[in-house]
């Protein structure tokens, strides 16, 4: 009997520290933004400035988000918005983070019950939004979404900063074009099937297939992993299937292509039999570009922080609710060193 | 020899015979899909070393790290009686400590690759022993001590680095993710060789085998025989952990970068399925590593040839699970001792026969 | 044959690869009898039961009932024709009541009245005076009770034939009594039992014939009254009983020599209170008692197989500290465990390893026993006490029992040990194999090792103990030895009364 009390003790003892756990990875999760901000200190990273200076012309913005540790998009998100909303601009910026839904709407609620001016949301499931979108607005709350929209009436909202991923494929299947290579043989790794970002990278060469225009050797999903694209492509490698161009939907997976290519002593990158294309603009991928590794990648820019502060403080104005978050192409022809500290995520 | 082998078909159903027999059946599948599939190429890679390729090797490299953890994962169901489930999420703190250590320094050399290799080593034992106390000490069972690193170990991960996906590039890391120069075989290769010769030494050279099999048949007898079993058990996760750090490295080292989401992504599954498939009882007691290893490489043999058939690799886990399920089903001890039967009634028909045949 | 026969199985062979089990084995079972099947380990006494039973399919032969022949594939099958079988360790499940277990399983009904279940189950426990209530947790009964219950649900509803396979083994004097009442009524009902166990005196007891079987085949068929006990044990083990003799002539020489090996005062465990004890230099003593009067708890508090709470020991006069089981044994002490299927045998590793494993725990962890030396020690332990296996590599789990029991004992005589302790080596052990134990006790002994030895059968002590501990509701209540040293003296002291005063 003794002994089973003491399992039980230990069981709840470690199901603690896992919330405690699960609490930190959160960056704070919802707690930050109730009244209580004390767990905050815990992660003085990505918490606001304190709020010392309760003047009025301190605009107040709540920021619900995805945690940095979801992917480099996020972590360079998340910091653009630090760095925008920051006590120096004249906001005092309150953040939230976690991959539910739940969690978040909650840490919604508690933005607006601590009267916020302005809720900024990027939301991790579309649905199930309207309640709380509401509330904001009876408080007079303005709100705006980034990154991802929410299935909520167009009312609700003041306007959508996002990216729209199907243009990302435009402009990488245009630039391929571009090439005018003889034939083009594609190895075609996709991210997580069903995903914003693979249906929209998908969908322009998807087309080019269909029309015949381009020819693709093997179209296989690898989940965003590094490991399983490099299987893949080597795979295409020992079955003697002639290829040319590897288009994978994230910088990541091209790596993976890249070290398939490397061991088995085929030659990629400027000039080189194999074109390699990535997305994402991570730093270190946009060296590789640089050096002339890779050839092509697209921009999947993380930074609607300063659309965002304009829009609020009125240096722009729109009358489309969605607004298009402008994404660039590099080629490695032509990118800079000052394109990479500009663009590039992560270190 | 000819003896051994009739004794080893004889046993009928020795422990190493599923497995073996699944590999020939797969071997045998590929060549009439298409002869070429085992052709070996000689060529040159891009760094100018001369290196073996072709679906063999993609096999038997792949299998890497997913041997390495089976070996362990063998040690652990042997000893507890139940897997640990957090392998895949402790080869990515493990990774990460070791990308921790290289990118501290300017310049990569032999020794920021040895000191990051133990801090990753040190880093997942003391993480493997966290588990292995709660089974050990505590009697949590396995998949329930370990769900606690399965769930946030990829966060804990994320906190060692800070960024999402750190990228390391140096000849040294490049030549344990793929060749040494001068040598054709994939270095991973080599070092599953090297660690499996390591387990024969510590088996030969300690009691560690006598004694895992003692706790994980008859803990109560191994007590009353005076073996310590909490040892013995924290002992299978510690050296766990060691063969976890040693995956996780050669995880980072194969592309020069770490992704903490997908770094070793599901193998704990593959992993445990390796150890079934090699024959070994998931309740614990008697194993075989050898039957782990080559359960490793069913796994990865029936990978590459799903992806050679061009099956979309959606749907390559639906048809693994199924071939799996079908391996695991044969293996099972209720099919195993129905099949003995057939074969002591097939035989026992025989005799008479023959008998009657005398008279 | 005989007109009243409910069983007859005819010229039944079984084989298994590479032994004949059974060749050309007869028995017969008649109406409202207790019939004993009697034989050593791997005599084919299981593989008989097995075959009855429908868990081996025989390989020749042909079974009757009631003048009709019938075919049996499965346990399924077995229980169709009325053949029901209690085992030895009981296949109930504690934690349901007395009634479920009785009825669950063999309703057909899935939606059935609970009253009305426990109602009949009331009623066939008064029937058979078995002192438990339907509603009562099996758990909660006494082993004797429960093994009872296992009965009650054998042969509820068309039973015709019950076989008791060992069912006495884990009960004491009163609860056998209990049980054979119960198999008397039965029997007064026309069911015929067949009765599988070592205990000769209860087969004299209760039994009405007795088959006996050597290696497989039939030996004959006795009426008891025409077969001394003598007789059969010669029977049984195929040869005539001159060493038996030997043995009991031998309780003339044991003698208390000078030195004490091990002392211990007020020595007390989780599950065993206080006492004192010592034992010298190559004496045999017994501890002796009612089931739960702690004698197998003092001895495990000795070798420290329980948390050891309080008190001091000595080796050779000298202070020691035993905590834990690798200390006891560091100290030459080896201890065969009562249970041998939970605490002694590691079932599916190979005779050797299990011979090698306590001398290797001795070693140390880091210094292995080579292949060859285990070979060696293995090949060695067989032969001396004549271990029938099929080779070193035999699972031990597939041993008959008493062949398990001897691997452990080889275990224990390897680490050369100065103090055995032996909690019921003979359990469920064949004649044969029981005496050759016995000796190998008094050889020990004599070689100047102590020996500590426990047993039920109060007979098998008296012949191998020069003192005995009489143990008592958890306490020591008295030490026979010399002229006092026979069945009515220890019987007295373990029921207590004139005898206290020997304390």
């Amino acid at each position: 009997m003794m002994k089973k009390k003491f399992g039980s003790l230990v069981l709840a003892a470690t199901l603690a520290s896992s919330l405690l756990f699960a609490a930190c990875t959160n960056g704070g999760s919802p707690a930050p933004a109730t009244s209580t901000p004390a767990p905050d200190t815990s992660e003085p990273a990505v918490v606001a400035e304190p709020a010392t200076t309760t003047t009025s012309d301190v605009i107040k913005v709540g920021v619900v988000n995805n945690p940095p540790s979801e992917s480099g998009y996020r972590e360079a998100n998340v910091k653009d918005m630090e760095a925008v909303f920051s006590a120096a601009n004249g906001y005092e910026l309150k953040t939230a983070y976690s991959l539910k839904n739940d969690e978040q709407l909650q840490a919604a609620q508690g933005f607006i019950t601590e009267g916020v001016d302005y809720l900024l949301i990027s939301a991790a499931e579309t649905t199930g939004w309207d309640e709380v979108l509401k509330q904001a607005q009876e408080a007079g709350i303005k709100v705006y979404l980034f990154d991802r929209m929410i299935d909520v009436d167009e009312s609700l909202y003041e306007a959508a900063v996002v990216s729209d991923m199907s243009a990302e494929g435009d402009t990488a299947v245009q630039w391929l074009l571009s090439q005018n290579l003889d034939e083009y043989n594609v190895i075609h790794i996709q991210g997580a099937m069903g995903s914003d970002a693979q249906i929209g990278r998908t969908g322009a060469l998807q087309a080019q297939f269909d029309a015949g225009k381009m020819n693709c050797v093997v179209q296989q999903t690898a989940t965003w992993d590094e490991a399983e694209a490099k299987k893949i492509v080597e795979s295409v490698i020992n079955s003697g299937d002639k290829f040319n161009v590897i288009y994978a939907e994230n910088d990541g997976m091209a790596k993976g292509a890249v070290a398939a290519l490397d061991e088995a002593g085929i030659k990629h990158g400027v000039g080189q039999d194999v074109i390699v294309m990535g997305f994402d603009c991570n730093k270190w991928a946009l060296r590789e570009l640089k050096a002339g590794n890779w050839n092509y990648d697209g921009q999947c820019s993380p930074f609607q922080a300063q659309i965002i502060s304009d829009l609020i403080k009125g240096v722009k104005t729109t009358s489309d609710k969605k607004i298009i978050n402008e994404e660039k192409g590099f080629d490695a022809t032509t990118i800079t060193d000052s394109d990479i500290d500009t663009y590039g995520l992560g270190e | 020899m000819k003896s051994k082998f009739k004794n080893f078909f004889k046993g009928g159903l020795g422990q190493l015979a599923i497995p073996i027999i699944a590999i020939c059946i797969l071997v045998i599948f590929n060549l009439f899909r298409d002869p070429s599939f085992f052709s070996i190429a000689i060529q040159h890679n891009n760094d100018g070393n001369i290196v073996l390729s072709g679906n063999l090797i993609s096999i038997i490299n792949g299998a890497s790290e997913l041997a390495i953890l089976a070996m362990g994962m063998t040690l652990v169901t042997a000893a507890c009686g139940g897997q640990d489930i957090s392998v895949g999420a402790m080869a990515a703190i493990a990774g990460s400590a070791f990308v921790k250590v290289l990118k501290s320094t300017s310049v990569i050399n032999g020794g920021t690759v040895i000191a990051g290799f133990l801090l990753a080593c040190v880093v997942a034992m003391l993480f493997a022993s966290f588990n292995g106390t709660l089974v050990s000490v505590f009697k949590i069972q396995p998949m329930i001590a370990t769900l606690i690193l399965y769930t946030c170990g990829r966060s804990i991960a994320y906190w060692i680095n800070g960024g999402a996906t750190p990228t390391v590039s140096s000849p040294i890391i490049n030549a344990i993710g793929s060749f040494i120069p001068g040598i054709p075989i994939p270095t991973p290769v080599l070092i599953v060789i090297a660690v499996a010769i390591l387990f024969k030494l510590v088996f030969h050279f300690t009691s560690l085998e006598l004694f895992t099999q003692s706790v994980g048949i008859n803990g109560s007898a191994a007590r009353l025989n005076g073996i310590n079993s909490t040892f013995i058990k924290l002992l299978s996760f510690i050296i766990l952990g060691i063969c976890v750090a040693i995956a996780g490295s050669i995880g980072v080292s194969r592309l020069g970068l770490i992704n903490h989401e997908t770094l070793l992504l599901d193998i704990e599954m593959d992993t445990i399925l390796a150890v079934a498939i090699g024959g070994n009882n998931l309740g614990g007691g008697k194993f075989k590593i050898s039957g782990s290893i080559i359960g490793a490489y069913v796994i990865q043999m029936l990978t590459i040839t799903l992806y050679a058939m061009k099956v979309s690799s959606t749907d390559v886990k639906a048809y693994k699970a199924i071939v799996i399920i079908i391996l695991v089903v044969i293996g099972s001890p209720v099919i195993k001792s129905k099949i003995q039967k057939l074969i002591s009634r097939i035989k026992a028909r025989k005799q008479n026969t023959i008998a009657k045949g005398a008279v | 044959m005989q007109d009243n026969a409910l069983l007859q199985m005819r010229k039944i062979n079984k084989i298994f690869p590479g032994v004949k089990a059974l060749s050309e084995v007869d028995f017969t079972l008649r109406e409202g009898e207790i019939h004993a099947l009697m034989g050593e380990n791997g005599a084919g006494k299981s593989t008989l039961i097995k075959v009855l039973t429908g868990v081996y399919q025989m390989d020749g032969g042909e079974i009757t009932v009631n003048g009709e022949k019938i075919v049996i594939h499965s346990p399924q099958d077995a229980q169709k024709h009325g053949i029901s079988t209690v085992y030895q360790e009981i296949t109930l499940c504690p934690n349901l009541t007395v009634a479920e277990n009785m009825f669950i399983g063999r309703e057909h009904n899935p939606l059935v009245n609970k009253k009305a279940r426990e109602k009949k189950a009331d009623k066939l426990l008064e029937e058979l005076g078995i002192p438990a209530r339907s509603t009562q947790q099996l758990g909660s009964c006494s082993l004797a009770v429960q093994q009872m219950v296992a009965i009650a649900r054998a042969v509820d509803s068309r039973c015709k034939v019950l076989i008791l396979d060992e069912p006495t083994s884990s009960l004491d004097d009163k609860e056998v009594n209990m049980l054979f009442k119960l198999m008397r009524d039965l029997k007064s009902q026309g069911v015929g039992i067949i009765f599988v166990t070592h205990f000769l005196e209860q087969v004299y007891e209760v039994c009405d014939r007795i088959t006996v079987l050597r290696n497989g085949e039939l030996v004959g068929e006795y009426l008891i009254e025409d077969l001394p006990q003598v007789e059969l044990v010669a029977k049984m083990i195929g040869k005539e009983l001159d060493e038996l003799g030997a043995l009991t002539y031998f309780e003339e020489e044991k003698k208390e020599s000078g030195e004490v090996f091990y002392e211990a005062a007020s020595l007390s465990s989780s599950d065993a209170l206080p006492f004192d004890f010592k034992i010298h230099k190559g004496e045999v003593n017994g501890f002796t008692g009612l089931l739960g009067s702690g004698r197998s708890e003092s001895v495990r508090a000795i070798f420290g197989a329980d948390k050891v709470t309080g008190g001091k020991v000595k080796i050779k006069g000298e202070d020691v500290k035993i905590t834990k089981p690798l200390d006891a044994m560091k100290h030459g002490i080896g201890y065969l465990a009562e249970d041998r299927k939970r605490d002694g045998i590691i079932a599916e590793l190979s005779v050797r390893e299990n011979i090698i494993l306590a001398l290797q725990v001795m070693k140390g962890f880091f210094k292995p026993i080579s292949r060859s030396e285990a070979e060696a020690f293995a090949d060695e332990y067989i032969k001396v006490l004549n271990i029938k296996t099929a080779s070193k590599d035999t699972p031990i789990g597939s041993l008959s029992g008493g062949n398990q029991q001897k691997v452990i004992l080889a275990r224990w005589l390897l680490t050369h040990p100065d103090y055995l302790i032996l909690d019921e080596p003979t359990r469920g052990i064949d004649v044969g194999t029981k005496l050759e134990i016995q000796k190998l006790v008094l050889k020990l002994a004599e070689e100047g090792v102590s020996v500590t030895f426990i047993s039920s059968e109060v007979e098998e002590m008296l012949r191998t103990c020069s003192r005995l501990i009489v143990m008592r509701d958890r306490h020591i209540v008295g030490e026979l030895k010399g002229a006092d040293l026979n069945q009515t003296q220890v019987m007295k002291t373990i029921a207590g009364g004139e005898s206290e005063n020997e304390k």
